[in-house]
């Protein structure tokens, strides 16, 4: 699937869940069932900088030519954020995800989450997890 | 699960209404749900009555003070200047020349670090804090003994979160400079002893600053009974404009301090060679003050006298007992901060959950509490934690909205578990 059809798809899974009660147990379910991280890569250095939570994120280029996200955090809505992107932008190139636009976000009523001011950093990940794939990019151009 | 006592305290009243209805900002509804302001440690809301004043600054005596020979200048200079009398009143300082204005607590603490600190500090020098000080009351101290090769002591504290009073006669020597310490600490709501501190450290004559952020919205304050050398607060924690702060110092101290920023009205003359600094207070204010900040605090101070603040004082002490009675009673609920004496703030951690994700389960609900370290860093690794839940209250909070916290909060768990 591509990245739009996933969130097509996830914009059709949340539209069932009427009440915000409903998204936010769908999202922290969505966290719970995140799988989990390598614990070498839970170190200070994996962490998304501007969460009040702790956010570790893992990037990881695979020989198919695409890219693999893992992720953790110590606070479960942050996780349900981190793993509801990782199952957008997880399994697509670099390219794909750099140019990747998350219309889903504000489809699914999870808009008070994108603002660049809101602690729990939803906008960090997106924009740490593209940072990786333009880097991946540009590492595949000088190859 | 909790037992319902709130019948026995009721609302706070001003002029036969409940406080809460001088206040547009709380009769909104959030996500749906009527707005609970519990985050009013970070900022209180303001009342008509301040609202209502700013808008009439603007629409009249708004212009530039001081040297303006003009009529709209002369009557925001003296309104200015009244307000400087107010807070002087509000505080008991024997000369309104004693009150500083600034951009807040924090600018009030980074004039006093910098300049008193020029004035005092030499290499070799100590500068003693509190463990439970906001970074505010850390950070400027740490520069300014860094400069002036200086070293910072710490008051510890016990589990509970007092401070360990019997330390100071060990931390106070012939070398300490000054005592920087808070009356309310903003993250565990520990009620500190100051005069006792206070006493102390005038044995040695070491002068002591207090940081009243936290006092000065909920009780009377009088500088000369308590006998501190400076005092600092901020308006927008005391129902008014934000941007306006106070720096209280003896006159004694003010006097020999050094300015802490060049600029005009803060000067008698200035030639290339040499320039000749004002005097008080005008020596501490460089540039164009917050006017309409400085106008509209007296209508926060008219306001806060209205109550009066000693009655607000023993409501908010009755409604921190029961939200603390009645949350005690949530499972895996621990309260971070239980000293013996406490206002206003009730800081928490839930068994099993994150800080932040009772916090935004509590904001869908429609209750503004604030998360995380709350400024004070080391007092998070005091007690291990990475933060906590914040509720700190006001005169227009009620008991009501205690207990819809706590069916919420009973909620926000069973969510998480």
């Amino acid at each position: 699937m591509s990245i739009n059809e996933i969130q097509d798809e996830l914009i059709a899974e949340f539209s069932m869940l009427t009440d915000w009660v409903d998204k936010y147990e769908y999202l922290i379910q969505l966290g719970k069932d995140l799988p989990p991280i390598d614990p070498k890569y839970k170190t200070d250095d994996h962490l998304i900088k501007g969460c009040q939570s702790k956010v570790w994120l893992h990037a990881e280029y695979k020989d198919d030519g695409k890219m693999y996200f893992t992720a953790d955090s110590d606070a479960i809505i942050s996780k349900g954020l981190v793993s509801l992107v990782i199952r957008i932008l997880s399994g697509h190139t670099p390219e794909e995800i750099a140019k990747a636009e998350l219309y889903c976000i504000d489809q699914i009523g999870l808009k008070e989450h994108l603002s660049p001011t809101r602690s729990n950093g939803l906008v960090s990940m997106i924009k740490q997890m593209k940072l990786y794939a333009i880097a991946f990019q540009s590492q595949l151009k000088n190859a | 699960m909790a037992v319902n006592i709130s019948s026995t305290i009721s609302p706070f009243l001003l002029q036969q209404k409940p406080v809460s209805s001088y206040f547009p900002a709380l009769q909104q509804q959030v996500y749906g749900q009527p707005l609970i302001y519990f985050d009013n440690a970070a900022t209180t809301q303001k009342p008509k009555s301040v609202i209502d004043a700013i808008v009439r600054y603007y629409s009249t005596i708004n212009s530039n003070v001081h040297r303006g020979v003009h009529y709209l200048s002369q009557q925001a200079t003296e309104a200015s200047e009244e307000t400087r009398r107010r807070v002087a009143r509000f505080i008991h300082a024997r000369h309104a020349h004693e009150i500083i204005f600034t951009r807040g607590t924090t600018e009030s603490i980074n004039l006093v670090a910098y300049a008193y600190g020029k004035y005092a500090l030499k290499p070799g020098d100590n500068v003693v804090i509190s463990a439970m000080e906001h970074h505010s009351n850390i950070v400027p101290w740490q520069i300014a003994c860094e400069d002036r090769g200086a070293s910072l002591r710490v008051i510890p504290m016990n589990d509970r979160g007092e401070l360990l009073i019997d330390e100071l006669d060990h931390l106070l020597d012939e070398r300490t400079r000054i005592l920087a310490i808070t009356w309310i600490s903003n993250s565990l709501g520990t009620l500190n002893p100051i005069e006792e501190i206070i006493q102390k450290a005038h044995q040695f004559d070491i002068p002591v600053l207090i940081d009243a952020a936290q006092a000065a919205p909920h009780m009377p304050i009088d500088v000369q009974t308590i006998d501190c050398d400076f005092l600092v607060f901020s308006g927008h924690k005391m129902y008014g404009p934000t941007g306006i702060g106070i720096l209280y110092g003896k006159e004694k101290w003010l006097e020999q301090m050094p300015p802490y920023q060049g600029g005009g009205e803060m000067i008698k003359s200035v030639r290339f060679e040499k320039t000749e600094y004002n005097d008080l207070p005008f020596k501490f204010e460089a540039g164009t003050p917050h006017i309409e900040g400085t106008v509209c605090l007296q209508a926060a101070i008219d306001f806060l006298e209205s109550l009066p603040l000693h009655k607000a004082f023993a409501y908010e002490q009755q409604l921190l007992e029961y939200a603390t009675q009645q949350m005690s009673q949530i499972p895996g609920l621990r309260i971070i901060g239980q000293a013996q004496h406490k206002a206003s703030i009730l800081s928490f951690i839930i068994e099993n959950t994150h800080p932040y994700d009772v916090g935004v389960l509590l904001d869908k609900m429609g209750i503004a509490v604030r998360t995380g370290h709350h400024c004070t860093q080391p007092v998070m690794d005091f007690f291990g934690i990475p933060g906590t839940v914040r509720v700190s209250l006001a005169v227009y909070n009620t008991p009501s909205e205690i207990d819809r916290l706590v069916t919420c909060l009973d909620k926000a768990v069973s969510m998480l578990k």
